[in-house]
């Protein structure tokens, strides 16, 4: 009771003083958030790549982004596919499909290996969604060709009858305007994205003739396509 | 007629922010019927990019939570923290500012968000030009607000204010760490955090934006708007205390169970699993606070269609907030995430709750900032009523379609394979769209009614003069 009466007292100050009740809030208010968030920062088994460092593409000097080979390993996008997953930004992708697979058996045979945190490190910012109203992205690259992710893109009912999702006529016709992607690159590099000099330089012409679509599907194609997952080995605890 | 609050307090502001919070109800309310029927009808998107699904959906959200659920705590707690603290706005110039910034932040949205230019973080999608004006008027509003209360003439900070002044905080917090962001140009910029990290910002962010901006302001409307319009006082005193605090320390860390089974590490997930469970207690000590405080009083409700509004939002308070924990448990959160049942589930919070207890409020305001009746009491039965069914339609179809996808997406035939393909399961969603557009029409149509009745009531008060009367009755007395 004595307690009690204490706490009270304690409270009414607070209820006297807007200085005080302002500072007890303000800190009662940051525990959550720095316990939850700054570990994720400092823990190294948060990324599943300090263990498995096959998981990450070791670029030799002077290679570019496109001697990169499926499976070896998590690399930044290339001019394309950064342009195409800005588009998936702007069209707003991330309110229907999610880019998480969960470690389930259904999630597994649906859509494959359940997803690892490095697999997302260079994704700013990350796009794991919160909704599946169409499927799964997170291995989507290389399920289907690229004349069908047109078709779908373009009229979604043509080739999936019951689906929901708009069409996409307008991509084919829009050419991407590459004047600033060497910004975009630079401005990835600023949040930690290793981009070189040369990716930079070479960023905005491989863009030259290439549509909304066009980049789209190169994103599309890339999804779960850059590292190999060992079937056997256990990634997460 | 109360000319004597009329010309002491800043009424002037709290009656603009109230006229635009049922504005942008109704605005807010469309685009989501819209988006609605998108999903039950894909033609409606007519093969403009402008209108399509993905581009809309991010302007419902920001449009309901930011333009309504804004524009409805700006007006509330500005009128509020003038009563309880006996003291006018402590600057008026500020107070106009707020009002005019808020306002061109969500035209800016409402011009943004269609042409594309987001930032593709979920419940955040605004460019940092807005993010900056965003921060500026919110810091403003919160500024106001404190110095209002530094300069109170009651000894104590009466609870509604906690509540409030925990929102404005915690969303500062917020607001600053989550947008970090690095400009490209002026329309495109690329968040700092990448992955998992800003997974979890993300979902700190996302969740408390419920936790504090829709929980923590609304309960600031409830604690104030409740035992004035009952005519009581707050049930218990020691339960609005332990409430409060619970909430604020508590409520900061749920966001993680947004990430149950993601690549987010494990013991984060769990958690804030843990905490959520632990969150029932405090939300029901509030609801149970807000309740109990029509105790001795309940015939009220017989009669009086604002209090009707108030205590049907505290149920679905109450509702959610046990819905919550519940699928924050791993084992419940395996079938319910991704699936419409989080869609169910928020909208229960959103229509229910929010909604209804700021509806509430405004019909509350109306009265005492235009000194007169409202135009039409048997509108706002109307409004009670296609509220509540339209809200009761929306979840029970989201229920029924969310269990359903998770059910169906797990589903194996005696063979052991997948018993269904993915385009199956959105076959099978056809019915529970159409009937979740329905019940969302049902529910503007009450907003309309309800916007339509506070205009008539705003002529009504400029035809009778009540407003002007009230501005100068004590000079001529």
């Amino acid at each position: 009771m004595a307690n009690d009466n204490k706490s009270v007292s304690f409270q009414e100050k607070m209820e006297k003083n807007i200085w005080l009740l302002l500072i007890i809030l303000a800190i009662s208010l940051s525990v959550g958030g720095l316990v939850e968030i700054v570990p994720l920062f400092t823990m190294k088994n948060t990324m599943e790549h300090n263990a498995a460092p096959e998981l990450l593409w070791q670029r030799q000097p002077g290679q570019t982004l496109h001697d990169h080979k499926p499976g070896d390993g998590m690399r930044p996008y290339t001019s394309l596919e950064l342009a195409g997953r800005d588009i998936y930004l702007k069209e707003g992708c991330y309110t229907c499909h999610s880019q998480m697979v969960r470690p389930f058996r259904d999630e597994k045979e649906r859509y494959g290996h359940y997803s690892l945190a490095s697999e997302s490190m260079y994704d700013h910012p990350f796009q794991w969604g919160s909704k599946r109203t169409g499927p799964d992205f997170a291995r989507l690259g290389g399920k289907y060709s690229d004349d069908w992710h047109r078709k779908h893109l373009r009229a979604p009912r043509s080739v999936v009858p019951e689906s929901v999702m708009p069409n996409y006529p307008w991509l084919k016709d829009n050419m991407i305007e590459g004047k600033d992607m060497a910004s975009r690159f630079k401005a990835m590099r600023l949040v930690g994205v290793p981009y070189t000099d040369e990716d930079i330089a070479t960023a905005n012409a491989e863009l030259a003739g290439k549509t909304e679509e066009d980049a789209m599907v190169a994103y599309l194609q890339v999804l779960g396509t850059m590292a190999t997952l060992d079937e056997n080995k256990v990634y997460r605890q | 007629m109360d000319a004597a609050a009329e010309q002491k307090y800043n009424f002037d502001v709290v009656r603009w922010f109230t006229v635009m919070a049922v504005v942008y109800l109704v605005v807010g309310a469309l685009v989501g019927v819209y988006i609605a029927a998108e999903l039950a009808w894909p033609v409606l998107n007519f093969d403009s990019p402008y209108i399509t699904f993905g581009r809309l959906r991010p302007l419902h959200t920001n449009a309901v939570i930011f333009a309504f659920g804004g524009c409805a705590l700006m007006a509330t707690s500005y009128y509020s923290v003038q009563r309880t603290c006996g003291v006018r706005l402590w600057s008026d110039k500020l107070a106009w500012f707020v009002f005019i910034g808020w306002n061109l932040i969500i035209v800016s949205a409402v011009v943004t968000l269609p042409l594309g230019i987001t930032s593709g973080k979920e419940y955040a999608e605004l460019e940092w030009p807005i993010d900056l004006a965003i921060a500026v008027v919110w810091l403003a509003y919160s500024f106001n607000f404190i110095m209002t209360l530094a300069t109170r003439k009651s000894s104590h900070i009466y609870v509604s204010n906690w509540f409030f002044l925990g929102m404005m905080v915690m969303i500062t917090y917020l607001h600053v760490v989550n947008s970090l962001a690095i400009p490209v140009d002026l329309f495109r910029s690329y968040s700092v955090f990448s992955g998992v990290q800003d997974a979890m910002v993300q979902w700190w962010w996302g969740h408390n934006a419920v936790g504090f901006y829709l929980t923590a302001g609304f309960l600031g409307i409830m604690y104030y708007f409740v035992p004035k319009q009952a005519g009581r006082p707050v049930y218990s005193y020691r339960l609005s205390v332990i409430h409060f605090w619970a909430l604020m320390f508590g409520y900061v860390w749920l966001g993680a169970h947004h990430l149950q089974y993601t690549a987010l590490p494990d013991w984060t997930g769990s958690l804030g699993a843990a905490v959520s469970l632990a969150m029932i207690i405090p939300s029901w000590g509030g609801a149970v606070n807000g309740m109990m405080t029509l105790s001795g009083a309940w015939d009220k409700l017989r009669t009086d269609y604002v209090l009707r509004f108030m205590i049907m939002s505290l149920a679905f308070y109450a509702m959610s907030t046990f819905e919550g924990p519940v699928m924050s448990l791993k084992t419940v959160n395996a079938l319910s995430h991704y699936t419409d049942w989080t869609v169910g589930h928020v909208h229960s919070g959103a229509l229910g709750w929010v909604a209804m207890v700021a509806i509430g409020a405004i019909y509350h305001l109306m009265v005492r900032t235009f000194h007169t009746e409202m135009w039409s009491t048997k509108l706002i039965n109307a409004h009670f009523w296609t509220a509540t069914i339209g809200a009761v339609i929306y979840v029970v179809a989201m229920w029924v379609s969310g269990i359903m996808q998770g059910l169906m997406w797990r589903a194996y035939d005696e063979y052991g394979t997948l018993a269904y393909t993915f385009a199956e399961s959105v076959e099978a969603m056809h019915p529970y769209y159409a009937m979740r557009a329905i019940g969302g029409a049902i529910f503007l149509l009450g907003a309309v009614m309800m916007l339509i009745n506070i205009l008539m009531t705003v002529a009504k008060a400029s035809s009778e003069g009540s407003l002007q009367q009230a501005r100068t009755a004590a000079a001529t007395a």
